[in-house]
């Protein structure tokens, strides 16, 4: 119950309807760990920061679980006593009603020989101890106050100290598993910006934020509790075997028998439980796969008219998904009942096996009472650690995932003598660049080309011919296979990368603005620009005239989606960035498919200025950026198949003719 | 909430009935437990009578026995109430959401409805699953008092003294938790939001060098979510032993009133230990139920959120009853006027045109002029304020939905394909197209050449959103689902972006040649590619700038003018 209560509103595990189905933490057994023992380690590894502060939450657990388990003997004794009292008083009432009056110089044992054959005779062995105890000088035997009220006492010490351990294991488990977490997330957060792009690439946001969330939530979790649930149910297993040892064999024996019964059912139905849970999963997965895509490509349906049909097929996995559903929800469920059922056997046989034997006074009756609560803290931690090992798989599965991240193989160091370009002209060579995405796919196989200052590169080709690749090299986002790049002569593997990229101003098509105000994204080119750089910066890139008309101005938060901006105003912003940042080398993206036309305008006449006087590679898209262009790069599939000035390349009658032909001419006589 | 389960329980209303039932026998038998260990001491153990033991026993044997079958049956018919609940509720969500207008669609967002239909629809079925304690644990607990009073009303302050402190406690922690629990979800918001950010910007960052900044702003994200966490975890730590201390001092309190009792022979020695293991019952009860009531608020606002999606209305109405006219007369826009819902300003204002069959019509204008609102009023994803719009003839609103959309092909801005092969997906166009008609369609969508490249050919599998294709390879098979059709109208809502102009311009003139009597309605942003249209609607601002061929717009519209010339250079047009 603490289990599920202490997680609330936990977001579900990749992707809608992830991995909580019902039953939630109890029996989920579908994820693994593919190495366990190993991501166990190290996950423990983790914890040799707060050594102290763990040997502390151990030491605590010990003595919190031994206190709570030592309490019910010790209060066996004042239940005993009580019983004891309760049984003098009848016999010595019957004492009483048989001899007239009882002499106080007596034992029980003289008086029990006094007593007629009819009261000895069905005495029973715990009556006739009980009577042997009696001390007559003080006539009609009362409650021993002193000695129940110092049990009580003791007991209340036990339970409070007990109480106090326990809150302090949690408090500082607490803190070990908040602090761990917490240097979790740092670590994969420092590791993510280490990592090539090219991870990007292979990992989908939803997948890499999933493991920064959910999966270190996951390991937090299982810190929190599960670890000290350990410890403790250990401990408990211990301590109860022997005091439970320490009242009574048989009864113990009794206990320990069911044992076997309730592990042979647990792994049962565990095991019956972890197929339904699959197919449960599995149906969930296709449900929201089939909402997912029906939901995306609704105006579509109901275009097509093919409401109905998509109803059908939801109706399918529906049904699927319920019968999958209540299958797993019933199998898991089974476990409490069939395992209480076994308790409440046990708990009965001890009530009767111990009743015999404190009638033959080998046993108290407070003693079948603390028993009857043995017997039940025995057999909860034996479930409990048959849970944790769930859990523990589900953590280890997390934790690995996590773990994955940080094994990731960083980007090449920075060069250790490394050079700093003081005062960057521009100066741009590919000579003999050799580059491709994975080893056995060479897209470029040997780039040659020379850039001077100042000089404006357009790259042209049809959509996904991988014109940001060249962006991509230039920045460093990856690293080549083969040859050089150069700025200025100097490889650009002999400046550090930070040097690098800040010769570079970009704007790009997919304009990435955050979470703040138009003033810090703007600011975000330069670290501790003033106000007014930031403001003639957007005067120059046009930026200023529309901010002035909102009614926050340059303080404006432009919210998660920007959807306070229109498109051509956030690419307007980000040349603003750029006009800031006042780059030696300018790469520009002109795609513009969806930005009105009089912001495309202005946003041509900002980008126009921008270029001037800095080497620009442009992503074009206009017919006069392409022709005015100092050099002209063609690429097709990946690969710059042809180089060189509008003139030359109409001249070579290639795949840039093929391709300006098509797009431009013959029309441009009759556009007018 | 209840509005929702009493909705659609169903037929499941009487399985959870019955398990209501079910539950209720456990919970009483569970409560006798106690009474016939009472009874062993009493008549068994003090006087030393062992028949009496093992008869007790085996009536407790039973007793457990009664316990375990009640709940395996309860649980079994709560399994199947709660996923037929989930399973109802899904599916009117699915309905209503399918048979939703455009418009409600956009008022929730697609990655909403999405989490309401799956993940809302979890908690309510967990809420089912945990009502089978809320409703055991209050028949324990008020069983359990009414059963130690009846034992020993002599000992029933202490229920009310320890009930009492328990609940304060109980009360005073969850109501510093709630509040605790939801801050710590705001900041793994935050968190999240903030990582987010990172991830998709992580080319700018490093662009820009901010790297160390950036990695700043995730610390002070982490540390303020670590905080707030630790102080969740702390006020839990102190919960369990609290408690447990509580429980255990009770115990201890009864011992020594009740050894008081039991000397003064007001109770006996059985009646102390009955009590208290009532007593035990009747705290453990309230602990549980205080706890899952935590969950009831979680459920609620999932509840909300589902029955807000259930209660909204479609606004379009389709009453349409004529028989629709085959005349290929083509679509006429009549004065049309029309604003969202609750808008100020209407985004479409006097529209008039007339769309011939055989013919190209065009339509250019600014984002946010309005374009794709204009076509899309002719399927009726929006109904208009004012004016008319008639197809054939006939205003739309006279014929039924269903024959209305079976006139129109279109192929929307995002080229939405579903998981399936090539042939289903165009197939989608037209459900009993022959083998020929889809290669016909693909081969004038130019689409033709690509599916034969692949390894599959039409029965290559697309993976869900068509991932594994180009954005134009994309586009074409939605134009191909289109043509295989055979529609009155056609809609290109900006439909050759993606391609580039080579493809673009074999594309366009295969659909010339092939499409001959039927409307052709393009919403394009290159001016390249409507230049020839039969007729061009330059749309600004939601009213239409000028309507003719691109010469006399060039010449005479300003709006037109200027879109063209931002596209291309002056010199090229010279």
């Amino acid at each position: 119950m603490t289990n599920q209560s202490n997680r609330p509103n936990q977001p579900p595990r990749r992707g809608p309807m992830g991995g909580h189905g019902p039953g939630g933490h109890m029996m989920q057994g579908g994820e693994k760990a593919k190495n366990f023992s190993v991501t166990i380690k190290r996950l423990l590894a983790y914890l040799k920061a707060v050594k102290i502060a763990l040997l502390l939450v151990l030491a605590a657990t010990i003595v919190s679980t031994i206190f709570s388990t030592v309490s019910p003997k010790i209060l066996a004794n004042a239940a005993n006593s009580i019983q004891t009292t309760i049984m003098q008083r009848s016999i010595y009432e019957e004492i009483e009603k048989n001899l007239g009056s009882v002499p106080t110089n007596i034992t029980g044992e003289q008086i029990y020989s006094m007593l007629p054959e009819s009261i000895t005779s069905g005495l029973a062995e715990n009556m006739k101890e009980a009577l042997f105890k009696v001390d007559f000088s003080k006539g009609k035997p009362g409650m021993d106050f002193d000695y129940i009220g110092g049990i009580l006492l003791l007991c209340l010490a036990l339970y409070a100290f007990s109480g106090i351990f326990g809150f302090v294991q949690s408090f500082v488990m607490a803190k070990i598993a908040q602090k761990t977490v917490y240097n979790m997330r740092n670590d994969v957060d420092v590791k993510l910006n280490r990592l090539p792009m090219k991870y990007f690439d292979t990992y989908t946001h939803g997948e890499i934020l999933s493991r920064v969330t959910n999966d270190i939530d996951n390991v937090s979790n299982t810190l929190q509790q599960s670890l000290t649930q350990v410890i403790s149910a250990v401990v408990t297993i211990i301590s109860v075997t022997i005091m439970m040892l320490s009242i009574s064999l048989i009864l113990t024996l009794i206990t320990i028998c069911t044992l076997p019964l309730i592990i042979i059912i647990t792994m049962f139905v565990a095991k019956r439980s972890k197929k339904q849970f699959k197919a449960n999963q599995q149906e969930l997965g296709n449900i929201s796969g089939h909402v997912e895509e029906m939901y995306t490509g609704h105006k579509i349906i109901s275009a097509y008219s093919h409401e109905n049909i998509s109803i059908e097929a939801f109706d399918d996995i529906n049904v699927k998904l319920y019968n999958a559903g209540w299958k797993s929800q019933f199998i898991s469920g089974l476990i409490m009942p069939l395992t209480n059922f076994l308790n409440n056997l046990g708990y009965l046989l001890i009530c009767a096996v111990g009743g015999v034997l404190a009638i033959n006074a080998k046993i108290g009756l407070g003693d079948i009472i603390a028993f009857t609560q043995y017997s039940r803290q025995f057999t909860q931690p034996i479930v409990q650690i048959a849970n944790i090992i769930n859990v523990l798989q589900s953590t280890a599965a997390s934790a690995e995932r996590v773990f994955e991240i940080l094994d990731e193989t960083e980007e090449v160091s920075d060069s250790k003598n490394s050079i700093e370009l003081t005062n960057p002209h521009g100066a741009v060579s590919f000579e003999h660049v050799k580059f491709g995405y994975s080893d056995d796919k060479i897209l470029i196989k040997d780039l040659n080309v020379e850039v001077k200052p100042g000089q404006t590169v357009a790259i042209v080709g049809p959509t996904g011919a991988g014109k940001t690749t060249l962006v991509n090299l230039l920045m460093r986002f990856y690293e080549l296979i083969g040859g050089n790049i150069k700025i200025d002569g100097v490889n650009i593997t002999d400046i550090t990368r930070s040097d690098l990229r800040s010769l570079f101003g970009m704007v790009l098509q997919d304009t990435w603005l955050f979470n703040g105000t138009i003033h810090d994204n703007i600011g975000y080119g330069k670290d501790g620009s003033t106000q007014e750089q930031i403001i003639s910066a957007s005067k120059t890139s046009y930026v200023d005239r529309f901010v002035r008309t909102l009614s926050e101005g340059y303080d404006t938060v432009i919210n998660e989606e920007a959807s306070n901006l229109s498109q051509g105003q956030k690419q307007l912003l980000t040349i603003a960035r750029a006009v800031l940042a006042d780059p030696a080398i300018l790469i520009l993206d002109e795609a513009t498919s969806s930005v009105d036309t009089r912001t495309e305008v202005l946003i041509q006449k900002a980008m126009n200025k921008l270029m001037v006087g800095r080497t620009s590679f442009v992503i074009a898209h206009r017919l006069s950026t392409i022709r005015n262009a100092d050099l002209i790069l063609v690429m097709n599939h990946g690969d710059i198949i042809e180089h060189g000035t509008h003139t030359s390349l109409m001249e070579q009658n290639g795949f840039y003719a093929d391709l300006y032909n098509s797009q431009f001419a013959g029309k441009s006589d009759n556009i007018a | 909430m209840i509005k929702l389960l009493k909705n659609n329980l169903g037929k499941y209303k009487w399985l959870g009935l019955l398990a209501i039932v079910f539950i209720s026998i456990q919970a009483i038998s569970e409560l006798l437990l106690p009474s016939k260990m009472q009874e062993i001491i009493e008549k068994g153990i003090t006087p030393g009578d062992v028949g009496m033991i093992i008869s007790t026993g085996i009536d407790m044997l039973i007793i457990s026995a009664v316990i375990s079958l009640c709940a395996v049956c309860a649980s079994l018919l709560i399994s199947i109430t709660s996923s037929g609940v989930a399973s109802n509720v899904r599916r009117a969500i699915f309905v209503k959401v399918t048979n939703s207008s455009n418009n409600q669609i956009g008022k929730f967002g697609t990655a909403s409805l999405i989490t309401r239909t799956t993940n809302d629809v979890s908690q309510i079925q967990q809420l089912v699953v945990q009502s089978r304690f809320l409703f055991f644990t209050p028949i324990m607990g008020i069983g359990a008092i009414i059963m130690a009073v009846i034992k020993a009303k002599e000992l029933s302050w202490i229920i009310a003294i320890v009930g009492v402190f328990l609940a304060i406690t109980v009360v005073i922690i969850i109501s510093f938790a709630t509040p605790l629990f939801k801050l710590q979800q705001l900041k793994l918001d935050k968190l999240n939001l903030v990582l987010r950010e990172s991830l998709t910007g992580v080319r700018v960052i490093r662009a820009f060098n901010r790297t160390k900044q950036d990695q700043k702003v995730f610390e002070d994200a982490n540390l303020d979510l670590t905080q707030t966490s630790l102080k969740v975890a702390r006020i839990m730590a102190v919960m369990m032993p609290v408690v447990m201390i509580i429980m255990n001092f009770t115990t201890i309190l009864i011992y020594w009133v009740g050894s008081n009792y039991i000397n003064d022979s007001i109770i006996s020695m059985g009646q102390m230990v009955a009590f208290i293991q009532y007593v035990m019952h009747v705290m453990i009860s309230l602990m549980f139920f205080s706890m899952i009531l935590t969950f009831i608020p979680r459920a609620t606002v999932s509840a909300e959120r589902i029955n807000g999606v259930l209660d909204s209305t479609n606004e379009i109405v389709d009453n349409g009853s004529q028989d629709s006219e085959k005349l290929l007369s083509g679509i006429e826009f009549k004065n049309v006027t029309f604003r969202f819902q609750g808008a100020e300003q209407p985004v479409l204002k006097n529209i008039s045109f007339k769309a011939n069959p055989g013919e190209t019509t065009a339509i250019i204008g600014s984002t946010g002029s309005g374009k794709t609102t204009l076509i899309d009023l002719i399927p009726r994803f929006h109904d208009i304020e004012s004016g008319e719009i008639l197809i054939d003839g006939q205003n739309i609103n006279d014929i039924s939905i269903k024959d209305l959309r079976a006139k129109i092909g279109l192929v929307p801005q995002s080229a939405v394909l579903f998981s399936g092969t090539v042939a289903e997906n165009i197939k989608y166009g037209k459900e009993d197209a022959t083998q020929e008609e889809i290669e016909q369609a693909a081969k004038t969508s130019m689409a033709y050449d690509f599916i034969m490249r692949k390894p599959g050919g039409f029965s290559e599998t697309i993976s869900q959103g068509g991932s594994n294709l180009s954005g134009g390879q994309k586009q074409r098979l939605s134009i191909a689902r289109a043509l295989v059709r055979k529609p009155e109208v056609y809609i290109f809502d900006d439909s050759f972006s993606a391609l580039d102009f080579k493809t673009d311009a074999k594309l366009r003139a295969a659909l010339k040649s092939e499409i001959t009597d039927a409307v052709m309605l393009i919403v394009a942003q290159r001016v390249s590619t409507i230049m020839n249209a039969e007729q061009i609607i330059v749309l600004s601002d939601g009213e239409i700038a000028g309507i003719g061929k691109h010469k006399d717009l060039y010449e005479h519209c300003e709006v037109y003018k200027e879109i063209v010339l931002s596209q291309h250079s002056e010199e090229e047009i010279a």
